[in-house]
């Protein structure tokens, strides 16, 4: 099957997406996604069940967000213009929200009344929180420990929503344990307990759902420029850890054959000294938190762990589906350093008086380059899925200032 | 004959009118050599099965006993090509005791499914447990091992519904291991009144002897579970007595062994 006409028919019955995607977890946990799968596709068949999510993203997440034209960037970087897609402008600052908002009224179809997370840079930690504390469910929030001290604003704006977070000190002490600590609670405690994951990988059909929760990104985006300039973009940019603000942007656009899409990975300290967390441009496939996908891993198929300033992009793997837009060559999958992501964060705030969160900052990092690339006349659509306030500590302490 | 190993073995046990005690140590832990000391005692100390893990990054259905000795295993630098190496070692003093191993499936789908199986039936390996293959996941690899006559054990769970039951015993071979309480690895404590019944289930679908396991950690546990089991699998305590012996000093091979005594003895004298 030609893939390119059927962007929309992913993943199969099976949770693939092509060779990537599917179930691998223990047998505990597949009665659970099973009821999840069957569970998402009645809420689906049901309108009330968008009309009731519709309603909270308008008045309780401010959606939709605003499409920004960057006039300030655009003339810098001298080429196509760029806009940018405001998710940094929802309640609680960042894209995560859109998806937790699914998954809790998700939760209390199934009539779950536990809920846990995962969470990296704490931004799905804090989306999580806010839906728990709205909806009244109790929350607990597991983050790598390491996390927990680079990203302290979101633990305490977590613990003040009323969740319990609980650091992880195994392994490298980050997204990745802070998972498998999440699987650990979900498997002992199958019954009650609805884990909502933050990003579009983890075992079908979580990248499904995700992605489906986060195309309001892309549905809107499409809606707005049309709006605005009476034609789709020439290119999209995103920044991918997981890939769900990506994602979001991307697959209501995956028909439309004439709009490019780039992804951006973080490389760290650079793709060449090892120390990156960009899967897709470093890695190969194998199998991690219920999924196929591309992984950071060595000759035995052990993991390595990733490295970015970015505690966000701080992954060894990447959701399913943007595995197979790189294999079908749909989308292009790019990186950014760690240093140049701060040099595009500094650039935004004081050209845009924009503080970005550090992960669409990445992005930042390329988008002049493909503005350049696209050319005058173009337009090139930046997803800034996540405001900087969270991460001014790390930036102080990267640029050597006390604050 | 490799799954021959495995089913005589649960034979001899139902013949002696006892369960069979399966033992649990990582590959690598303490280290390969002490590992391999180890592995050489435990037939002589009564144990009947052993499942020798091999050691992952992000072990997701196993607690922290287990989860510190893959951490400890990786650090030894223990691969799964030491570990089938280790086997093969094992094999040379070893022809009748039967091993199975178990871990996750990244490093048998880095290996490549033909090859896992070639070179596990090659150093004498009976079977594997691969945690993070369900049925629905697991054609390529079940067919591999078909191919070396090698056993693909499942687990069978609490969460495993009347529905879902048939799905999960088809294909398998040597033996069903029966997880005894949703969660992981040496996490809650057993309680065998409440799994009877789903054992005696589970061994109806499967035609299969069941062994259970998760949270068998003394001979008293032990010799409640061979009442109603098959086999009993012991996992965390004996890899925790591992690894204290090793960390004052002691003799991790004959801390090993003594605890496997007193579980075979107390499995003995359960029925």
């Amino acid at each position: 099957m030609d893939a390119r006409n059927s962007w929309g028919s992913y993943p199969d019955a099976q949770g693939r997406f092509g060779q990537f995607g599917g179930r691998f977890v223990a047998e505990t946990l597949m009665p659970n996604i099973l009821a999840l799968q069957q569970a998402y596709e009645e809420a689906k068949a049901d309108p009330s069940f968008q009309e009731t999510l519709d309603i909270f993203l308008r008045d309780y997440v401010g959606r939709p967000s605003p499409l920004y034209f960057a006039e300030r960037l655009t003339e810098h970087f001298g080429g196509a213009k760029i806009y940018f897609k405001r998710d940094e402008l929802n309640h609680t600052g960042a894209h995560k929200i859109n998806n937790c908002m699914g998954q809790i009224f998700l939760a209390m179809r199934m009539g779950k009344t536990r809920i846990i997370a995962e969470t990296g840079a704490g931004q799905h930690g804090v989306a999580t929180a806010t839906v728990c504390a709205r909806f009244g469910l109790p929350c607990i929030v597991y983050m790598g420990a390491t996390d927990v001290e680079r990203q302290s604003p979101n633990v305490f704006r977590m613990k003040l929503l009323g969740a319990e977070v609980r650091p992880v000190d195994a392994g490298t002490a980050t997204l990745k344990d802070a998972m498998n600590e999440a699987l650990r609670d979900w498997v002992t405690n199958v019954k009650d307990t609805f884990y909502i994951i933050g990003t579009v990988a983890g075992p079908h059909p979580y990248p499904q759902l995700v992605r489906d929760f986060q195309s309001v990104i892309g549905r809107e985006t499409k809606q707005q420029m049309l709006e605005r300039e009476g034609r789709l973009p020439d290119a999209l940019v995103a920044c991918i850890g997981g890939g769900s603000n990506a994602i979001g942007l991307f697959h209501p656009f995956l028909e439309d054959e004439s709009v490019k899409i780039y992804g951006v990975e973080a490389a760290g300290h650079g793709i060449e000294t090892g120390l990156h967390a960009a899967a897709l441009t470093g890695g190969r496939p194998g199998v991690l938190h219920g999924n196929r996908t591309y992984l950071l891993q060595n000759d035995d198929g052990q993991i390595i762990d990733a490295h970015s300033i970015s505690a966000g992009l701080d992954y060894p793997g990447v959701g399913p589906e943007h595995a197979f837009l790189k294999d079908t060559g749909r989308a292009t999958y790019l990186s950014a350093t760690d240093d140049e992501a701060l040099e595009a964060f500094q650039l935004c705030a004081r050209l845009e008086g924009i503080l970005p969160a550090l992960e669409p900052s990445h992005a930042l990092a390329r988008v002049g380059e493909i503005a350049k690339d696209v050319g005058k006349g173009g337009i090139v659509v930046m997803n800034l899925c996540g405001r900087g306030d969270k991460d001014i500590f790390t930036i102080a302490n990267a640029l050597g200032a006390k604050i | 004959m490799p799954v021959g190993r495995l089913s005589n073995a649960f034979a001899r046990a139902k013949a002696e009118n006892r369960a069979a005690l399966v033992a649990y140590v990582m590959a690598g832990d303490p280290s390969l050599e002490v590992c391999a000391a180890i592995l050489d005692a435990l037939p002589k100390a009564g144990v009947d099965v052993i499942e020798l893990g091999f050691p992952f990054t992000d072990p997701m259905a196993d607690g922290p006993s287990i989860q510190r000795a893959g951490i400890r295993a990786l650090k030894n630098g223990t691969t799964l090509r030491k570990t089938m190496a280790l086997v093969a070692q094992f094999r040379q003093k070893h022809p009748e005791t039967p091993l199975i191993v178990m871990g996750y499936l990244n490093p048998v789908e880095t290996m490549g499914y033909d090859a896992f199986a070639r070179h596990a039936a090659d150093v004498g390996i009976d079977g594997a447990i691969i945690v993070d293959a369900p049925p629905e996941e697991d054609a390529e690899l079940r067919a591999a091992m078909q191919a070396s006559d090698l056993a693909l054990i499942r687990l069978a769970t609490p969460t495993t519904d009347a529905k879902r039951l048939p799905a999960v015993v088809a294909g398998v071979s040597g033996f069903v291991y029966y997880v005894s309480v949703a969660g992981i690895t040496g996490d809650k404590a057993i309680e065998t009144a409440d799994i009877a019944e789903a054992v005696a289930e589970v061994r109806q679908a499967s035609g299969l002897p069941v062994a259970v396991g998760f949270g068998i950690k003394t001979p008293e546990a032990a010799a409640r579970t061979a009442k109603i089991a098959d086999g009993v699998v012991v996992g965390s305590a004996l890899v925790d007595v591992i690894a204290s012996a090793h960390e004052t000093g002691g003799d991790a091979a004959m801390a090993a062994a003594l605890f496997c005594q007193s579980l075979s003895q107390a499995i003995a004298q359960a029925r």
